[in-house]
């Protein structure tokens, strides 16, 4: 059994809850125990990162504050969160000017922030601790004859990324593991818009369009990513990108974790597969 | 060089000082102005002056041309540009850094609605611990443009049927706790 503090991030119990649901069994299956952090709050995220750059750190900090007391790992299954909570580590040792003050912000709650706490991504650590070969010895329903192109998006090999920030091939690996046929792409870590989705819908619309034509071109039957904003943009807003290019996409668009999950024989409704905005019931029926 | 000449107003900074002393903003002088990172970004086409331009107008102190423009907004944190800068200056984190001198100078554009939705998801943020997704996009429709909300109904609609949507926000027992951090980071002055 491996232990590890578990920080979910706001959209996990929300926009992106099929993942929060999915990590659970997919964990225990996997021999990972996930402590969720007690009363962790928003990493901040980008947009407080573009609004105020203290506060933005002080309340990443909390986190890493009241996880450095679990003496584990800190594993988020969310991209945003791992970037934001890994930058503020590293703003933290560069800048002591910075550090200090976010120190004194801290102890106004009586928190202290050694600086100790290892901030990981789901993703990196099912490749790196559970490893491909690990998840395989698990596979109960193999996933022959499926085609799945692994859409990495950005951060999670943007900046502080594990795998090649271009052409990255850990999360092709896991595809491969449970079964399934991994299809080369050119565009699996492009951006889908993030965020500008809401603010600048047709920008985002755009990008996201560019990543189903190429994913579907390849020969692709559905998505998998590890990233909320990612999964959101591409299954919710699937039908947008329909009706804006006259495109008949019908992907679907899973988490990493229910891939895994359906490959492990956990029965759908643990990997709430019914909230997938696009269904991939028709396509995973062989499997389930 | 005339642009160390150009302060910020009501400091006694340039302009590319001011940006240097936020995290990130620092490594600006080193740019050799190559335009690798207005080649990698995915949205360069809708800035009123994309990544390498924008960084040549911190250091030419162009403070308010660039402040006012629409440029920074659209960096969507793909860091593309960061992981293939020569000179690792990390462009995204300067345009972080612009987005946060904008705000508190009162400069950001109204032309998109970028900077708006940000400050709906900080208040969020703030208000809860946790962001409420939902009343987020309806302060941000509210504050900007409430018909625009039809067009964007459905995909909301799709993910309240899904069980993507709760209609009640997620508030931290610690929030007063929070709150308090939050607060004195403020006090201690913003982001330098």
């Amino acid at each position: 059994m491996k232990y590890y503090t578990y920080y979910p991030g706001c959209s996990a119990e929300a926009t992106a809850s099929p993942l929060g649901i999915s990590v659970l069994p997919v964990a225990k299956q996997l021999d990972m125990e996930l402590v969720e952090l007690e009363d962790w709050n928003c990493c901040g995220s980008t947009p407080y990162w573009s609004v105020d750059k203290l506060e933005a750190a002080a309340m990443a900090a909390r986190n890493l504050a009241l996880a450095e007391k679990t003496g584990f790992d800190l594993v988020t299954p969310c991209s945003n969160c791992f970037v934001i909570l890994h930058s503020t580590n590293e703003y933290l040792k560069e800048f002591p000017p910075f550090r200090d003050k976010v120190g004194k912000a801290l102890a106004v709650a009586k928190l202290k922030y050694g600086g100790g706490v290892k901030v990981r991504h789901l993703a990196e650590v099912l490749y790196n601790d559970i490893t491909p070969e690990g998840i395989a010895a698990k596979v109960t329903k193999p996933l022959k004859g499926l085609k799945v192109a692994a859409y990495y998006g950005c951060q999670l090999v943007r900046p502080n990324g594990f795998d090649d920030p271009e052409s990255p091939h850990s999360l092709d690996e896991i595809i491969t593991s449970l079964g399934a046929e991994a299809v080369p792409w050119e565009m699996k870590a492009r951006c889908c818009g993030s965020s500008l989705v809401m603010s600048e819908p047709e920008v985002a619309l755009e990008l996201i369009n560019k990543l189903l034509k190429n994913a579907s071109e390849n020969g692709a039957q559905c998505l998998i990513t590890p990233c909320p904003l990612c999964q959101i943009n591409l299954d919710a807003y699937q039908s947008q990108v329909n009706s804006r290019f006259g495109t008949k996409y019908n992907l679907p668009v899973l988490f990493v974790t229910q891939l895994i999950g359906v490959a492990l024989g956990i029965k759908p409704d643990e990997l709430a597969l019914s909230q997938n905005i696009v269904s991939p019931m028709r396509l995973l029926s062989p499997y389930l | 060089m005339t642009q160390t000449m150009v302060k910020s107003p009501g400091t006694e900074m340039a302009f590319i000082d001011e940006v240097c002393s936020i995290p990130g903003g620092e490594a600006v002088r080193s740019c050799i102005q190559c335009g690798m990172c207005t080649g990698s970004c995915p949205t360069a086409n809708k800035w009123d002056y994309p990544p390498r331009k924008a960084i040549a107008m911190v250091r030419a102190g162009l403070r308010n041309e660039l402040l006012s423009s629409n440029s920074m907004w659209f960096c969507v944190s793909c860091y593309s540009c960061t992981v293939r800068c020569p000179r690792d200056i990390k462009p995204a984190d300067i345009m972080h850094a612009l987005e946060i001198i904008s705000i508190r100078s009162g400069l950001s554009t109204k032309r998109s609605r970028t900077p708006i939705m940000y400050q709906c998801f900080v208040d969020s943020a703030r208000n809860y611990g946790r962001v409420y997704e939902l009343g987020m996009m309806i302060k941000l429709f509210m504050r900007t443009n409430p018909f625009s909300a039809l067009k964007l109904a459905p995909v909301g609609l799709g993910l309240f049927l899904h069980k993507r949507m709760p209609l009640k926000p997620s508030r931290i027992k610690g929030i007063a706790e929070l709150k308090a951090i939050l607060d004195k980071a403020r006090a201690l002055g913003g982001a330098k």
